[in-house]
């Protein structure tokens, strides 16, 4: 499509920079519509695992409802504490919402769908979920209020301390796969157990999967380990003092993170668009499909885990991090290097 | 032309928030400021081709040492009037200090301009291959104990960082959760029948 453009009138730049803009809202746009729809599906699983039937009056089966709270929070007044540090405090929840969403540039959708294929795609993801903290820190400082405030140390703390887990669960990944770039990591889980797709499936890297897994619904503070909003301490911790548009981009980047993580769980290690098995009919579905397939799979599991788990203390979320997480992530990289040094190298012949 | 922008954009932007980090009354903005100067210090990086190092720079210096940085100065109560009052005595020396950093670049421009300096590299680095591919190479065979030599420095300072902060403290109860998960009725639970009027001792 880029080079489509370059060869109209517009030239080399000018066609390069239409046609990445261009594909920036093909992605921006249908993962705001995306947002809006998982929000709907996020409050229906919920009702249903507590008995109740959730959203149901706007729209047929109450599927408008997202759009009709967007329209609320658009009408709303917004309002800026007197107290608080003001450029700060509007540029917060707009770093959120924009972290969120840049982290899906190098994400692959199907073979050859990927708006920057660049070969560090997996170390810019971590970079990009490194900087979504940011924007939960200036706004409980800019807020200049207690609570807030707690929820923004929390939140460097736990977000901090699972980034260390994540990177050594990705070690293993990146060894196996032989590259950083994230179609080539999909590539590598062709056939991986015999004819079935994907690396989750290898019992060496389950475990693996479940700690990224869990590791990712702390890192985007979701239940049980919403300590930074946790509504019974901290009455909504850093967005306690925003309203109107302003919440609502921390709720918009929240969830697009949350699907972001589902979408990295999909492509490292449930083989992303590929389909589950090597079989060629299944080919047939379009690897876009499989990939969303995958994404709903697991914010299905996010919203379960939501919808039953207890919220975690503070001092069992930092256990869990560094004194079980941590460790067994380590002693995996040792383990797979070995395996890979034996059986693909032949250490010992 | 891309690129000329490019470096242009993020050059302008890292000078301009090294300045500000200095200019900034308030310290929490001055560390804002900063991030953003090894923020854009990130893309000078990719500029070079050395997309590796860039993100590296994100990931350690913005994700996680910027953050606990800012952790501790938002926490710190500083009095800005203070702050203000230091400036004037150590105006002195650093003015000297920058006359001295300003000759020094002047001095490696001079040299550069003239041909004084040609880098000299080890082997040709090829384009196709990735820059992570390239320093590994290098970084696990030609300075392999440079390279396990500064891991074990850090290693020690960390060992080092938890020796000096660790307490053990007698006053709290903490909690364990395995001998927790351990305990079981019988440890916990006795069937007593005691008589009329005569209670339980504990």
């Amino acid at each position: 499509m880029t080079a489509w453009f370059q060869s109209t009138w517009m030239g080399y730049g000018f066609g390069w920079f239409v046609a990445t803009l261009i594909l920036i809202l093909m992605i921006a746009l249908p993962l705001m519509l995306a947002v809006a729809m998982i929000i709907y599906a996020d409050r229906k699983i919920w009702a249903a695992m507590a008995l109740r039937r959730g959203p149901n009056v706007v729209g047929p089966l109450g599927l408008l409802q997202s759009f009709a709270d967007g329209l609320k929070v658009f009408l709303k007044e917004t309002i800026i504490p007197s107290g608080a540090n003001r450029g700060l405090f509007i540029i917060a929840p707009i770093l959120t919402f924009t972290v969120a969403l840049v982290g899906w540039a190098v994400v692959p959708f199907g073979p050859g769908m990927v708006l920057a294929d660049i070969n560090v795609g997996l170390l810019y993801l971590l970079a990009v979920s490194s900087l979504g903290v940011y924007g939960v820190i200036i706004a409980g400082w800019a807020s200049n209020s207690k609570y807030p405030f707690y929820s923004a140390l929390r939140a460097a703390a736990q977000m901090v301390s699972y980034e260390v887990s994540v990177g050594f669960v990705l070690v293993p990944v990146v060894m196996w796969a032989n590259t950083f770039n994230l179609s080539g990591i999909i590539e590598a889980q062709r056939h991986h157990v015999w004819i079935i797709n994907g690396f989750g499936f290898n019992p060496l890297f389950l475990p693996l999967a479940v700690i990224f897994l869990i590791s990712a619904m702390a890192e985007t503070a979701r239940a049980p380990f919403d300590l930074t909003e946790a509504e019974s301490e901290l009455v909504a911790g850093y967005q306690t003092e925003y309203s109107s548009m302003s919440f609502a981009l921390f709720w918009l980047g929240e969830y697009g993170n949350v699907l972001l993580m589902c979408g990295m769980s999909a492509v490292l290690f449930w083989g992303g668009w590929l389909p589950p098995i090597d079989w060629a009919p299944l080919y047939y579905v379009p690897g876009i499909i499989w990939f969303f397939a995958k994404i709903f799979l697991f914010f299905f599991i996010f919203s379960w885990v939501k919808a039953t788990v207890p919220r975690f203390r503070y001092d069992q979320l930092m256990r869990l991090g560094w004194k079980i997480f941590l460790p067994i992530s380590l002693l995996w990289v040792f383990l797979i290097s070995g395996y890979l040094e034996i059986f693909r190298y032949g250490a010992l012949k | 032309m891309i690129a000329a922008f490019a470096f242009y954009l993020f050059a302008i932007i890292v000078v301009l928030s090294g300045a500000m980090t200095i200019a900034a009354r308030n310290p929490v903005h001055s560390v804002l400021w900063l991030i953003l100067a090894f923020f854009n210090a990130a893309g000078l990086f990719l500029t070079l081709g050395a997309e590796f190092i860039a993100m590296l720079l994100v990931i350690v210096y913005v994700g996680a040492v910027a953050v606990l940085f800012l952790f501790v100065v938002m926490m710190l109560d500083v009095d800005f009037a203070e702050l203000r009052a230091g400036v004037a005595k150590y105006w002195p020396f650093a003015t000297v200090l920058a006359i001295v950093l300003l000759a020094e670049i002047g001095g490696a421009i001079l040299a550069w301009t003239n041909g004084g300096l040609v880098p000299v590299r080890a082997a040709p680095v090829a384009k196709a291959v990735p820059n992570i591919e390239a320093l590994g190479a290098v970084l696990y065979t030609r300075y392999l104990y440079i390279f396990e030599g500064a891991g074990l420095v850090l290693l020690v300072a960390m060992v080092g960082a938890i020796v000096l902060t660790h307490r053990r403290r007698g006053d709290v109860k903490p909690q364990n959760i395995s001998a927790q998960v351990r305990r079981r009725p019988e440890d916990a639970v006795v069937n007593m029948d005691p008589g009329v009027g005569q209670g339980v001792s504990l």
